[in-house]
């Protein structure tokens, strides 16, 4: 199967490879997936105030799975809070050029924002 | 070295020049039809199938009469399971296969419960791979008309017991198929010996053209039956009918020739090769796991899962690497390797499998330079999978609840 440029782009120079710490108060931390589905992602943020200072990921998957948790990781810093839930995985799928097959792969990126923002909330406010 | 490198010699491989040198007069000057009876063409044409006929059935140690040409493998395992069940449906319908078949045996035995209503038994396999021989005797009824067993499996290179399950089958009077395409060439193969009355193979895993392969059919004790899926001119004592592809054919038997020579001193070129690779990833990286069997395998093969890894990702960082993985993500189905789920693989192991399949062109150098690539890569995702860190942080992943999508 051949992979769009920004694919092979994202899989070789990923974005934010690596973690935060998930016990710090003001990190939200996002793992969906499933080892026996072939992808696992663990997307994290730092927020201050409203909004997103920070974000790390790490993948187990294939490239597009791992190209979709970077860009997510690249659109997430500097958004609001609110902003960053309304990211969909269609915005993922155009800009990377997903196939069909490979669709699954922006949803769970999706779900992967979705998982760290809630976490974050669930830790409470921080304070400013 | 040249890039990319081929290490997927499972899949096809490619040409040897002594082959190729040998059929390209028969696509020009030698072009006639092997079944003109009239003239010269016809007769050159003629005797350059009985010649390959007679290369082909040395190496499976058959008569040359025995064999039927086909397009190959697929349509060898087709042409046997449904000649077997069509020719014997008076005498019962049950037949015998095991679950790693290849596809070709698999959907044709699927095809015919939904279609005919033939009932079938998928025998398991042990954690190696292997079939049973006592399975086998223990699904036999008094209405099974066939046993279909592989020899080598195409995935994990498992090599089953085929001279007990042909013992069987003798004994109890039932046909034997069995779909040698990974084994012959690679390790001896004798008809006889091993008690099989039907054997699919082709061309184009053993340095020959793609488009040829052959269903050796028993014509002695028993004398095998088989009703043809192509109807036509009555070629092939009318189980396939079709002209003919004369210069495939005469590559094929090119192609068993040179195994036939060369085949104790290759295998153990590419065996060792193949133990080099084994050993250096082995070595390289922790958490590995060898997938088929360990002694009891093609010399050729080699199939490892890399724990917190999943295959396609490690093939896409290995682009001057042709290699192939059980990951779901490179088929079409989302599903891993069926073979691999059939051995109790665990599906997450099943999805960090890659498949090498080394062949008579590879090299020492080249082996050196995909242990080295395979190292780097899998260190480099492993450091990107969650998996990975969690495991290091000592969290048994099993214990987690994921949210299976």
């Amino acid at each position: 199967m051949a992979y769009s440029d920004k694919v092979v782009d994202h899989f070789n120079n990923p974005r934010n490879m690596g973690s935060l710490k998930k016990d710090d108060k003001d990190v939200g931390t996002g793992i969906v997936g499933a080892p026996e589905c072939g992808d696992v992602m663990k997307l994290q943020i730092k927020v201050e105030g409203d909004k997103i200072v920070d974000a790390k990921f790490k993948t187990f998957g294939c490239g597009s799975a791992i190209a979709s948790s970077s860009l997510a990781t690249e659109w997430l810093k500097g958004k609001t809070l609110d902003e960053a839930h309304k990211i969909k995985n269609t915005d993922i799928v155009q800009e990377l050029n997903l196939p069909p097959v490979k669709i699954h792969c922006s949803v769970l990126a999706e779900d992967a924002i979705k998982a760290a923002l809630a976490d974050y909330k669930k830790k409470g406010e921080p304070s400013k | 070295m040249k890039f990319p490198i081929y290490l997927d010699n499972h899949s096809t491989t490619p040409m040897d020049p002594r082959v190729l040198e040998a059929m390209l007069p028969y696509f020009t000057e030698k072009f006639g039809n092997a079944a003109s009876r009239n003239h010269a063409f016809g007769w050159a044409a003629e005797e350059a199938v009985e010649q390959a006929r007679k290369q082909i059935a040395r190496l499976i140690h058959a008569d040359p009469k025995e064999l039927v040409f086909t397009s190959g493998a697929t349509e060898s395992d087709n042409l046997a399971l449904k000649g077997v069940v069509e020719m014997y449906k008076e005498k019962g319908d049950h037949i015998i296969t095991c679950q790693t078949e290849h596809r070709a045996v698999l959907d044709t035995a699927k095809t015919l419960e939904s279609k005919r209503g033939l009932k079938v038994t998928y025998l398991p396999v042990d954690k190696y791979g292997m079939v049973s021989p006592d399975d086998v005797r223990n699904a036999i009824t008094d209405k099974t008309i066939l046993i279909s067993i592989m020899l080598a499996n195409n995935e994990i290179g498992t090599i089953n017991p085929v001279k007990e399950i042909g013992k069987i089958a003798k004994e109890k009077g039932i046909l034997f198929h069995c779909d040698a395409t990974q084994g012959v060439g690679k390790i001896p193969v004798d008809v006889q010996e091993m008690g099989i009355d039907l054997m699919s193979f082709t061309a184009h895993k053993i340095y020959g053209p793609k488009g040829v392969g052959a269903l050796y059919v028993r014509k002695k004790a028993p004398r095998v039956r088989i009703a043809p899926l192509i109807d036509g001119g009555g070629h092939e004592r009318g189980m396939r009918s079709g002209t003919l592809p004369v210069p495939l054919i005469v590559g094929f038997g090119k192609a068993c020739e040179l195994c036939e020579q060369e085949m104790p001193a290759e295998s153990a070129k590419v065996s060792k090769l193949r133990d080099r690779l084994q050993d250096g990833i082995m070595k390289g990286l922790d958490e590995v796991y060898l997938n088929g069997h360990p002694t009891q395998r093609l010399p050729h093969n080699l199939n490892i899962s890399f724990a917190y890894v999943e295959g396609e990702s490690m093939l896409m960082g290995l682009k001057e690497i042709a290699l192939s993985s059980g990951s779901a993500c490179t088929s079409a189905t989302l599903e891993p390797s069926y073979v691999l789920r059939a051995l109790g693989v665990g599906s997450d192991l099943a999805h960090s499998s890659i498949r090498f399949g080394l062949g008579r062109f590879n090299t020492v150098e080249e082996v050196d330079y995909t242990i080295k690539r395979i190292i780097e890569v899998v260190t480099k995702l492993r450091e990107m999978s969650p998996l990975y860190e969690m495991a290091k942080e000592g969290i048994d992943l099993k214990s987690v609840q994921w949210t299976a999508h």
